[in-house]
């Protein structure tokens, strides 16, 4: 459905994109990870026709971008980071008068997508009120209606919840969801709670290189490290000194009462750690065997690769 | 679709007032052209301790100083505010995002500008219309009719005229990514159309010979510029296939 092959793009020194490549299945949910200045941004723009790479291809629905008589913008729908809008018009005039009408839709049909829009992403209160006057929370939401407006298969999101309150976030992502299987949607975001509960399948890109893609789930099960959180109420006294030392333990973190250790082997640290808690008398209030996140593994990969 | 771009275009000048000042500042050349030509000698001689004999001097007002007054005026208000009302249309649309929104539509970049210079062009008509029917009754009233296709032949060469410094502002606007680039763009290039007007010569060949030649046509003259008529047209061409070239490859 999206394929790239090998994208290179230089802004001057920088090295944006280093031979990215990634091929996003039809109807499902990709989440295209990280960190800052990895190139997920510029992919976008690329796929989006706004900007041209170096060297390498790629295709939207067997359509290859950038080449003559394959033009693939009516294809996709594109939210990007940052949406902008005339501050002149109304969310109804925008949808309605100017985008809908770009794609063929006119009349009555596009006064009702417009409207049913605006319900879905709960701006129907201010349809007729200037966008010039919208948080940047309305405007992401303007971005979203603006990028459905001709039922595209394919989308395009960049952070697409960022800039939305808890509330709004959760709206969002449950349309996200109502449009898995029928859309195929390419979502680029740092909120990786986000990725866990709309993704299907992951993929992290860091230098401007494609490190791992993979289904959520698989993903987790590969970098699985049985990590153990334990909570205390009395602190942990010397005991953190003593499980810093030992061989099966490979990392320890503390935050407010709780601490995570990560270990080589569960079934080696399980019950050393175990004795070790009743030995100094600890008021251990949760011992938990857990698997790292899908942040776990953001991180893991990324400081790998830096 | 490109109906669509022109609609927006239409409404963005109207909403932002863009238009109704350009009109307004049109009409307001209109009405003084002809009343400084006819009450700038009356009050010239009605200044006090004028040295004696020297109100004799003044010549009576004519028809042709309504024309002189009009087509000046018309030159310095018209470029300054085509200039206003062209030089941010591309820049600002870049600053603030709003190109990139609508390009991931399927839409041809070149259309995008000739849709911005389409409406410019369509304001400025409609910009010489009022200030030529303001002139033309407040003329009839204050001296005599004007010879009326004379007259409405040198406004179509001021439309050519002015069509230039929009072409060339709109071009400016195209190649910059600021606001305050595409001002000075703009600005840079009155300067060098006029640098080159100033050349003995070249000057025959430079669109300013237009307002010349309309003013021959409505004084009963005998000046007629179609070299500068041909290389007016030619500007305004050449700035539109540029700014079309250089946004067709542009990285928004």
């Amino acid at each position: 459905m999206i394929r790239i092959e090998n994208f290179v793009k230089t802004y001057g020194s920088v090295r944006a994109l280093d031979g990215l490549s990634l091929n996003v299945e039809s109807g499902v949910v990709y989440g295209f990870l990280g960190p800052n200045g990895a190139g997920k941004t510029t992919s976008m723009r690329i796929l989006s026709g706004l900007a041209r790479p170096d060297s390498g291809r790629a295709w939207i629905l067997d359509k290859e971008i950038g080449q003559p008589g394959s033009d693939v913008r009516s294809l996709i729908g594109v939210l990007p980071e940052e949406p902008a809008f005339y501050g002149w018009m109304t969310p109804r005039e925008y949808l309605c008068d100017f985008i809908a009408p770009l794609y063929n839709i006119h009349g009555k049909v596009a006064a009702q997508r417009a409207d049913e829009l605006l319900e879905i992403v709960g701006l129907k209160e201010a349809a007729n009120r200037r966008i010039g006057g919208f948080s940047r929370g309305m405007r992401q939401r303007m971005g979203l209606a603006q990028a459905l407006v001709h039922r595209p298969p394919v989308l395009l999101l960049d952070e697409p919840v960022s800039a939305l309150d808890p509330a709004g976030r959760k709206e969002v992502l449950e349309l996200i969801e109502t449009l898995r299987g029928q859309t195929t949607i390419l979502l680029s975001t740092h909120i990786l709670a986000d990725v866990e509960r709309v993704c299907d399948v992951v993929g992290i890109i860091a230098k401007g290189c494609l490190i791992v893609q993979a289904r959520r789930e698989d993903l987790l099960a590969r970098y699985v490290t049985p990590l153990f959180e334990i909570e205390s109420d009395n602190g942990f006294g010397h005991w953190l000194e003593w499980v810093e030392k030992q061989a099966f333990v490979t990392n320890v973190t503390v935050s407010n009462h709780t601490a995570r250790v990560l270990v080589k082997d569960v079934r080696t640290a399980q019950k050393p750690l175990l004795e070790s808690l009743a030995r100094e008398t600890l008021a251990v209030r949760r011992f938990e065997m857990v698997h790292p996140s899908l942040e776990d593994v953001f991180l893991r990969v990324t400081e790998k690769e830096a | 679709m490109f109906r669509t771009l022109l609609a927006k275009e239409f409404r963005e000048q109207w909403r932002t007032w863009k238009m109704i000042v350009f009109l307004a500042g049109f009409l307001i050349t209109g009405i003084i052209s002809p009343v400084l030509a006819k009450y700038t000698p009356e009050i010239l001689k009605s200044i006090p301790n004028l040295p004696a004999g020297l109100a004799d001097f003044i010549p009576a007002p004519t028809v042709a100083d309504s024309v002189v007054q009009y087509l000046k005026n018309t030159e310095q208000f018209g470029i300054l505010l085509v200039i206003l009302l062209t030089m941010g249309v591309m820049a600002q649309e870049k600053e603030r995002g709003t190109a990139a929104m609508l390009l991931t539509k399927p839409v041809s970049r070149s259309a995008v500008i000739l849709a911005k210079w389409l409406i410019g062009m369509t304001i400025l008509l409609a910009g010489l219309l009022v200030d030529g029917l303001a002139c033309l009754a407040y003329t009839v009233v204050l001296f005599e009719p004007l010879p009326f296709g004379a007259f409405w032949t040198l406004n179509l060469l001021l439309l050519v005229y002015l069509g230039v410094y929009l072409t060339v502002a709109l071009m400016a606007s195209t190649l910059a990514r600021s606001q305050a680039i595409a001002a000075a763009g703009a600005f840079g290039g009155l300067i060098v159309l006029i640098i080159l007007g100033s050349i003995p010569r070249l000057s025959d060949y430079m669109p300013g010979q237009l307002a010349t030649w309309g003013s021959s046509l409505v004084l009963k003259g005998d000046v007629t510029a179609w070299p500068a008529l041909g290389v007016a047209t030619g500007i305004i061409v050449l700035a539109l296939v540029i700014a079309c070239l250089r946004f067709e490859r542009e990285e928004i």
